[in-house]
């Protein structure tokens, strides 16, 4: 395991007395597409936004490709290759889609302390802000306001905006919550296409989709993992059923 | 496929901005002409006070680009005019005249005093920033108040107005109106190319949303200091035209009233546009001045402007244009 | 050299009971309304003007104090309910525009009431005195009186917070303002009750602060700053961070003035020396403020942001 990308050790994070994540350890493997399934309020958001580097961890160590990352705020994590989406989306409403793309482009091609020229004319920029909302099915709302755009629209935007910073691991917190059934289709294809160069890490809770992509599963309960292992596994594991699947059914 | 879309893409935020920059060219046009007509009908008055209009239409340009791009709303912004006046008082009695020279000390002054304050008044958010800013403004003022050389509490008279280039070009009214109309343009030009620049995006992009930015790699603070000196060395220069218009300097120009006023004239004109904040300082001044010339209790009607304004108007004078239909472009 | 030092205490200690009745109400108002009001300290000015008012027509230091009480608690009512009802929901840039505006049209209407001479009001008779403290020293009655009226309010504020639903309510909107909304309560009377109490704490406390200064037109401007620099390093929506901060700037700029030039004098010639007091010593609160800002950016009773 020591060829992981990204390596987790006993994670912690406390609000006052409530323990919110308790001793998370896992192993991302590079080109894996890694799910955390678990009952609402298990904590997942809050372990994505450790990981992410928004919130600060009580204990433990975030190791990312080699480098301990845990005191890092969250835009060096991102120029280090470690992007996440939100579950809840956080685009910039009086951007259009094409500027909320193109500038997540901009941060990384070069420097931003650049006056005069318009950004609006770099068509570096432009034309690979395009390449990714086309992949993510945006092509044709390009010029519309992040704002004005539908419920899924902004999910899809969400993962465009993600991609433009070139990710080397993603964190994507429920990506498909809210979308239609096309475009969930749509964003499943693009996980599976994507896996082979970026490494993700995903909150869900669609299992078909779950189960369709991740390579591993963990399962969190309560801050904890309860178990971490291949679909298969998880899905046959006793303590899964007891504590997530089955209250899934119930 | 893709190539026609990046455009069309692009010529959207363009044709947005088109209406307003149209304005703003119209504003010029007509303020070029204000020196010949007041002459014709003989109220040289309009001139100066045309002139003091159009001063401060540069300060709350600059203050638009922390408060209404930035999201920064700074309650010590006066503070740099104090610092543009004092540098040309200061700099006269040593014998430099010379505007150009002026107004680069007024920056230099400007950028140190704003990097600094700035650097601490960022680690703070929402009313606190609003407070911090104003207690460094106030402590800018309370310096000057007591430097008794530079005549403390009243100010102090400049022996004449400053030179470009060894030559006395602002000592006639029109002189001053035209040299402080060129700097006006120059700003808003400026300002203009900078707020659709690549580190206007950053800054505006700080102002949606921190949090988003900071996902995509972006640390706030040094765009946001950045903007911050920035703001500060262009408000200076609105400070050194002031000083020469009224060929005198008083601590009075960095109270908290005129930091109050300099807010005042971009929620009057619309926040986060320009335009809307050089017609905002431009409009306040002349309802000052207008109003001051029918009763000494002016400040009882601009007051009471400023409420039902505030109370029935949101988005200001460009809030209410759009919504009486007059101006289509939104924000 | 300690005598004048424990004067300046004294004096530093009675301003600063007098800031803090003027931050009280307001530190309220921010934290939980989160609203920013300039107009609190014309609150203040409308305080003094009435007391002279009314002592000018009774000649009854007493009754004058006592009368100002409903009259200014009257008048935050009202502009409660004309202006910032109307405000709470909108942007804090909204908000300065109006209350600026408040703060020309009541500074105006003032003076065009009283005048812009400074109006000066008789102490009590029977505070009008000295008492003896250690040694030669002696202190101002009235003065010490402010003290005691003060720290009595004080009090009374601290087991109304403390103690009371009403307290219960005001801690919980300070901390968490959708709390207080998801408790059912009828925030509107809270906000309303809130704001009429800090218009009469500020108008109080221009009311005692009138025979020690004169009132005129700009007593509101000057203590509004401070005010703002009161909450701000008390935190905002702590009333407790409020009173020690109050008695912090109160002190710290009472012997700033004093002392500043004289530990100057012992490093620099006395006529600079001079001249750096003087332009430091007003300074220093401010210098003060952002210290504590730098040092915890929600000043020293605020809650942290999350992080």
């Amino acid at each position: 395991m020591s060829e992981a990308l990204l390596s987790v050790r006993n994670l912690s994070k406390s609000y006052g007395a409530l323990k919110v994540t308790q001793d998370v350890s896992i192993d991302v493997a590079e080109g894996q597409i890694h799910a955390i399934i678990g009952p609402n309020g298990a904590g997942k958001t809050t372990l994505i936004s450790q990981l992410s580097g928004q919130l600060r961890s009580n204990a433990g160590q975030v190791v990312y490709a080699g480098e301990d990352i845990t005191r890092l705020d969250m835009a060096a994590r991102v120029r280090r290759g470690l992007a996440r989406s939100f579950q809840l989306t956080t685009l910039l409403p009086g951007f259009s889609a094409l500027e909320n793309v193109a500038l997540a482009v901009q941060a990384r091609a070069g420097s931003s302390f650049r006056f005069f020229r318009p950004a609006a004319t770099e068509t570096a920029l432009n034309d690979e802000a395009m390449t990714h909302l086309a992949s993510t099915g945006l092509a044709d709302r390009a010029s519309r306001m992040a704002g004005s755009l539908s419920h899924g629209e902004k999910r899809q935007l969400e993962l465009a905006v993600a991609l433009a910073t070139r990710p080397r691991l993603l964190l994507l917190d429920e990506p498909l919550a809210g979308t239609g059934h096309d475009e969930a289709a749509r964003l499943v294809d693009l996980f599976a296409a994507l896996k082979s160069r970026v490494t993700m890490v995903l909150i869900e809770h669609d299992m078909d989709a779950v189960f369709a992509l991740a390579d591993k599963v963990s399962v969190l309960v309560y801050g904890q993992i309860v178990v971490t292992g291949t679909p298969a596994d998880v899905r046959a594991d006793p303590k899964v059923r007891a504590a997530y699947l089955g209250e899934e059914a119930a | 496929m893709t190539d026609l879309s990046h455009i069309h893409a692009a010529a959207a935020p363009r044709t947005r901005l088109a209406g307003r920059l149209k304005l703003a060219l119209g504003v010029f046009a007509i303020m070029a002409v204000v020196p010949p007509v007041a002459q014709a009908l003989d109220e040289p008055f309009v001139v100066v006070i045309a002139t003091r209009m159009m001063i401060f239409a540069i300060a709350a340009l600059s203050l638009d680009l922390i408060l209404g791009y930035g999201a920064l709303v700074s309650f010590g912004h006066a503070a740099y005019l104090g610092f543009g006046a004092y540098a040309v008082a200061i700099l006269s009695r040593a014998g430099m005249d010379d505007l150009l020279i002026q107004i680069l000390a007024a920056m230099a002054a400007s950028a140190v005093f704003a990097l600094v304050t700035g650097a601490i008044s960022l680690r703070t958010r929402g009313v606190y920033f609003i407070m911090i800013t104003l207690a460094f403004g106030q402590m800018a003022f309370f310096f000057f108040v007591s430097f008794s050389t530079l005549g403390g509490d009243d100010g102090v008279a400049l022996a004449a107005r400053s030179t470009i280039a060894g030559m006395p070009l602002l000592q006639d009214a029109q002189g001053m109106f035209y040299a402080t109309l060129i700097l006006l343009i120059a700003v808003f030009a400026g300002l203009y190319r900078l707020t659709l620049s690549r580190f206007g995006r950053v800054l505006t992009g700080t102002r949606e949303s921190a949090l988003r930015m900071e996902a995509i790699g972006f640390r706030p603070f040094p765009y946001q200091l950045t903007a911050y000196v920035i703001a500060g060395c262009l408000c200076s220069v609105a400070g050194v035209l002031l000083a020469n218009q009224a060929i005198y300097v008083s601590p009075a120009y960095m109270s908290w009233h005129r930091a109050g006023e300099l807010i005042v004239m971009l929620v009057l004109g619309g926040v986060g546009s320009l335009t809307g904040a050089m017609i905002g300082g431009l409009v306040t001044i002349a309802l000052e001045e207008g109003l001051a010339r029918y009763s000494e209790h002016w400040r009882l009607g601009f007051g009471m402007i400023l409420i039902l304004v505030a109370l029935f108007s949101p988005g200001g004078l460009s809030g209410l244009l759009r919504r009486l239909g007059l101006v289509r472009d939104g924000k | 050299m300690f005598d004048l030092f424990l004067l300046q205490l004294l004096n530093g200690a009675q301003f600063g009971i007098l800031l803090f009745l003027v931050a009280a109400g307001l530190t309220l108002v921010f934290g939980i309304m989160d609203f920013i009001n300039l107009a609190h300290g014309v609150l203040y000015m409308i305080g003094g003007y009435v007391m002279a008012m009314v002592m000018g027509t009774t000649g009854n230091f007493w009754l004058s104090l006592v009368a100002v009480l409903p009259l200014t608690l009257a008048v935050g009512l009202v502009l409660e309910v004309l202006i910032f009802r109307r405000l709470y929901d909108r942007s804090h840039l909204d908000q300065v525009l109006a209350t600026f505006g408040l703060v020309l049209v009541l500074s105006e209407l003032s003076r065009i009431i009283w005048g812009s001479a400074p109006l000066s009001v008789a102490m009590p008779e029977a505070l009008s005195g000295s008492v003896p403290l250690i040694g030669p020293l002696s202190y101002p009655v009235y003065r010490l009186a402010v003290i005691g009226m003060g720290l009595g309010i004080a009090l009374l504020l601290w087991f109304v917070i403390a103690r009371t639903r009403v307290g219960m309510l005001l801690r919980a909107g300070a901390a968490n303002r959708a709390m207080v909304s998801a408790l059912g309560t009828d925030i509107n009377r809270l906000f309303m009750l809130v704001f009429a109490a800090g218009a009469m704490l500020a108008g109080f406390a221009g009311a005692i602060v009138s025979p020690i200064l004169s009132v005129d037109p700009g007593m509101g401007d000057s203590i509004l700053i401070l005010t703002f620099v009161v909450i701000v390093i008390g935190g905002v929506g702590s009333v407790k961070g409020a009173f020690c901060a109050a008695l912090l700037v109160g002190v710290v700029d009472t012997l700033g003035r004093m002392f500043g030039p004289i530990l100057l004098q012992s490093l620099l010639d006395p006529a600079a020396a001079a001249q750096a007091g003087r332009t430091l010593a007003p300074m220093l609160v401010y210098v003060l403020m952002a210290a504590v800002l730098f040092w915890r950016p929600t000043g020293l009773f605020g809650r942290s942001v999350a992080r």
